[in-house]
């Protein structure tokens, strides 16, 4: 896709620019479409019609509240650590922003190819949590402070079983480069990694051959489970009911953002749903075959129509990716909140022993098939 | 700056970081603080040390007004202090000045009464429960339940104009008689609202991780209870089997089948949030049992037989009348001085009463427990700070 | 077993024979000297026959003739009987034994009897205002009371 962008505009420069903002407009849209979908799931969900006066059924609101966002006053609070207090919406919104780089839309476009694909993904990620503790330190705000402490701690713990769930995976398909993840899962729905992984040897993008037949089909509890795993501290990390105690509003008022107005507060709502998608996807790619289609081939292909295939692989991808954001808000509209010490114990106790005992027993199965 | 400086490093040098308590105010702006109260918390870490409750951010001198006014025209003011539960209100109050003044009332106006002081309740609970829930973070049982409260002042509006503030008991019988269809609309009511407590039992009550932050959690004994003078849900919570409509009869619930409803710790102690909330949810069962005997024996008549011309009590009299509102023991002390004006008015408020608990009973609770335990006594400010 | 109040003052006469019995058919009350109403209370409370376990409400009032009151509502949860007692100081030295360490309800009850009458519980542990600001002058239910010009420089009657 690099190669026909520069075949297009002639310069490298102008390539690269277009090529990195890619993402960042799919991520501005894509946070669009999901606040909609959150005011409006939820208002179905609780027998309301939510907003309905701007635009048919509503659905220009998000660009109404975008709109009220940027006109609203810049508050800093006059006691605050200013710089500090500035800086934090970009430091987060950059550390969910720069982690869509290692995520391959489709077969043809992926921002940097990593090899250390899901290791780059999970060390990016973790730069929000030095934008939230900032934001709450700098606010010069009790409330903002419990709110900072409180989400450092339940990331920083969730992203163990995050990172565990995933190197089970790894194990498996010894690499942790994306795109290898997800062609390892071609072929149809019956090769993805939630119902237990390729049936039939594949070759992967970087040209190793993965050896596997359908006595793979032991794995298929295992990686349910992980996958069940996985999506659990993803709700954690991104701090999505019934794990969302940092901004816990009922406590916290709205924890480390409670100062935060106008754009400012606009960067941390983007970068939360930036997040939401972001471990939604991660979670397509390592569970669902990512961009590939359950049938196993695509439209394209069939009808012989090249540019097609990669546009129905977005589309599938992005499809995967808002059905989880969409399980998260209908989790979110339903259940209650957890208490600090429940959380702690349900991460440390719970989820990192089971994940640590399934990944020994993938190992140990990997070892002897 | 500097002296901020000097002070780390003092406590560096002395071989400890020195640490200390945190005081942190919730409210008088707080999301659950379910108005305009300010707690005073003092933290250790999370942990609550010791919370001190200051009052007053709704003060509407009352009782003053209460003076100032005559007998009829305090009743809009009971309106407003439990402003949740009017009709329990005006209850408490036309019923301590008409044993003043001896009254006897008809036959229908006991029976509305009776209807519309129970609609009350339910629609009170329901705003108890639905809150209840949104102070444990569960947004969308809130909205179900309002949504049927919602028919409950329809009943109310068509009855006496008004969906909040009704000013329709009055010293001697009603504003006015109900509408017509009346007995029909609450008839169909009760029927159709019975599914939904089954509803958000299943939904909230039962929920697993709802029962794990309340079961367990401000556990009141009920000896305690008792002394720091708690009543309604809150002292039934605990398992004290007390109900003023049944252990200090007033109107006419003698005359219905019903039982008090008493916490039993089913999934945690006794006395602990989740049984509070749980009575409040059982007992709008048992208003409907009351609304549907009332509505089968509801008999006719003129409601304004009784109205008296004049309201004047002899001098010297005095009356504390109590009634169970929703949130407990509402108590008038009117005391005449045979002018048209109360003398005095003591509005015992049953929400002043139970809050004045929530510091023994959160101590060495998390943040997250204190706003369940608060939202478990169920305030309004509107009736503790009068 | 429920008593009338005349005999829960017959019961109570033996130990306290200060007391007097107000004669008011409608709403019969105890009248009990300010010193005392501690003693009796806790009588009240700890003997079996009477057991008065739960005070209602604990009431402030201005006779408007030089003298200021304090009304106890008391309720039994065992027996189910109802007892008032009244106790009435002089304006210019309103002072009550309190009765917070009897029922721990009396604490709020008695700070809002000081807030809005002025009348000073001795033996309360935290005496302090509760529904008027804590800078606030004077005491609102008083029957002469005059509503301040000012308060911290805000004009008040509006």
């Amino acid at each position: 896709m690099e190669s026909l962008l520069t075949s297009i505009l002639g310069t490298n420069l102008l390539t690269t620019v277009i090529y990195c903002a890619l993402p960042l407009v799919f991520v501005l849209t894509y946070a669009l479409i999901a606040v909609l979908g959150e005011v409006k799931i939820s208002a179905w969900m609780q027998d309301r019609l939510g907003p309905m006066r701007t635009g048919p059924w509503g659905i220009i609101q998000p660009l109404a509240d975008v709109l009220k966002l940027l006109q609203k006053e810049d508050i800093t609070p006059s006691a605050s650590d200013k710089f500090l207090f500035n800086l934090a919406p970009f430091v987060t919104f950059m550390g969910s922003y720069a982690a869509f780089a290692a995520v391959p839309f489709s077969s043809q476009y992926i921002g940097a190819s990593l090899d250390l694909g899901i290791f780059y993904v999970f060390a990016v990620g973790s730069i929000g949590v030095v934008g939230l503790m900032m934001a709450g330190w700098s606010s010069n705000n009790k409330y903002s402070m419990y709110g900072a402490m409180r989400s450092v701690a339940q990331i920083v713990s969730y992203e163990v079983p995050a990172a565990m769930a995933l190197m089970i995976i790894v194990i498996y398909t010894g690499t942790l480069n994306l795109q290898d993840i997800i062609v390892a899962q071609g072929g149809g729905i019956w090769n993805w990694f939630v119902f237990g992984g390729p049936k039939a040897d594949v070759v992967l993008a970087s040209g190793r051959e993965l050896q596997a037949s359908w006595a793979n089909l032991v794995f298929l509890p295992l990686f349910l489970a992980t996958f069940v795993m996985y999506y659990v501290s993803a709700l954690a990390e991104t701090n999505r009911t019934p794990f969302d105690i940092p901004e816990a509003e009922s406590e916290l008022v709205s924890g480390y953002h409670t100062e935060y107005s106008g754009m400012k507060f606009a960067m941390f709502f983007m970068a939360e749903y930036a997040n939401m998608f972001l471990v939604s996807v991660v979670a397509s790619i390592a569970f669902f075959g990512g961009w590939q289609s359950p049938y196993g081939t695509t439209i394209g292909a069939l009808v012989g129509v090249p540019w097609l295939s990669p546009v129905e692989e977005f589309l599938w991808l992005a499809f995967k990716g808002f059905f989880f954001v969409f399980v998260m808000i209908w989790l979110r509209w339903t259940l209650p909140r957890l208490r600090v010490d429940q959380l702690m114990y349900m991460c440390w106790k719970v989820l990192i022993p089971f994940s640590f005992g399934i990944a020994l027993v993938v190992g140990f199965l990997v070892m002897i098939m | 700056m500097a002296d901020l400086k000097e002070n780390i490093a003092e406590h560096i040098e002395s071989g400890r970081l020195k640490t200390d308590e945190l005081i942190l105010h919730m409210g008088p702006q707080h999301p659950s603080t379910h108005g305009v109260l300010r707690l005073e918390l003092v933290l250790d870490g999370e942990i609550v040390v010791k919370v001190i409750p200051h009052l007053g951010y709704l003060h509407r001198c009352f009782e003053k007004h209460a003076e100032a006014m005559t007998y009829p025209q305090v009743i809009p003011y009971t309106d407003r202090l439990d402003y949740l539960a009017s009709m329990n209100n005006n209850h408490g109050y036309v019923l301590a000045v008409e044993r003043m003044l001896g009254i006897e009332l008809p036959e229908r106006v006991e029976y509305i009464r009776v209807i519309m002081a129970e609609l009350q309740r339910i629609a009170s609970h329901l705003v108890a429960v639905g809150t209840y829930g949104l102070d444990i973070g569960a947004f969308t049982p809130f909205l179900y339940l309002f949504r049927d409260r919602e028919y409950i002042l329809d009943i109310f509006e068509k009855t006496c104009g008004a969906r909040l503030l009704y000013n329709y008991f009055w010293v001697g019988g009603l504003s006015h008689d109900v509408h017509t269809g009346f007995e029909k609309e609450v008839g169909d009511f009760v029927k159709y609202f019975r599914p939904t407590l089954t509803e958000v039992n299943t939904l909230l009550n039962y929920n697993k991780i709802f029962v794990q932050r309340t079961a367990n959690v401000g556990v009141l004994p009920a000896d305690v209870a008792i002394s720091y003078g708690c009543s309604g849900p809150m002292l039934r919570g605990s398992g004290v089997d007390f109900d003023l409509r049944r252990d200090d009869p007033y109107s006419i619930y003698d005359r219905f089948d019903w039982k008090v409803i008493v916490g039993d710790g089913e999934v945690g102690t006794l006395g602990d949030c989740w049984d509070r909330n749980m009575v409040r949810m059982k007992e709008m069962a048992v208003s409907c049992d009351i609304i549907e005997q009332a509505l089968a024996s509801f008999p006719e008549g003129d409601v304004t037989t009784a109205l008296p011309k004049r309201i004047r009590p002899p001098k010297g009299a005095e009356q504390y009348a109590r009634v169970e509102n929703p949130r407990g023991e509402l108590g008038f002390y009117v005391v005449s001085d045979g002018t048209a004006n109360p003398f005095r008015v003591k509005c015992r408020a049953p929400g002043f009463v139970n809050l004045s608990v929530i510091d023994e009973i959160s101590q060495g609770h998390l943040i997250s427990d204190l706003v369940a335990i608060l939202g478990s006594i169920d305030i309004v400010l509107g009736e503790i700070d009068r | 077993m429920a008593l009338s109040t005349p005999s829960i003052f017959e019961h109570l006469t033996a130990a306290f024979p200060e007391l007097t019995l107000a004669h008011d058919e409608a709403a019969p009350c105890i009248i009990v000297p300010a010193a005392g109403i501690k003693d009796v209370c806790l009588q009240l409370r700890d003997h079996p026959d009477t057991a008065f376990d739960f005070l209602m409400s604990l009431s402030g009032i201005d006779f408007a003739d030089g003298t200021l009151g304090v009304v106890y509502h008391l309720a039994s949860m065992t027996h189910k009987h109802k007892l008032t007692l009244k106790v009435v100081v002089p304006k210019d030295a309103p002072h009550v034994v309190s009765v917070e360490k009897v029922w721990r309800t009396a604490d709020w009850h008695e700070r809002e009897a000081f807030d809005l009458y002025g009348i000073v519980f001795d033996g309360h542990r935290d005496l302090r205002r509760i529904l008027m600001p804590y800078d606030w002058e004077g005491h609102p239910l008083l029957k002469d009371y005059e509503v301040p010009e000012f308060y911290n420089g805000m004009k008040v009657p509006y």
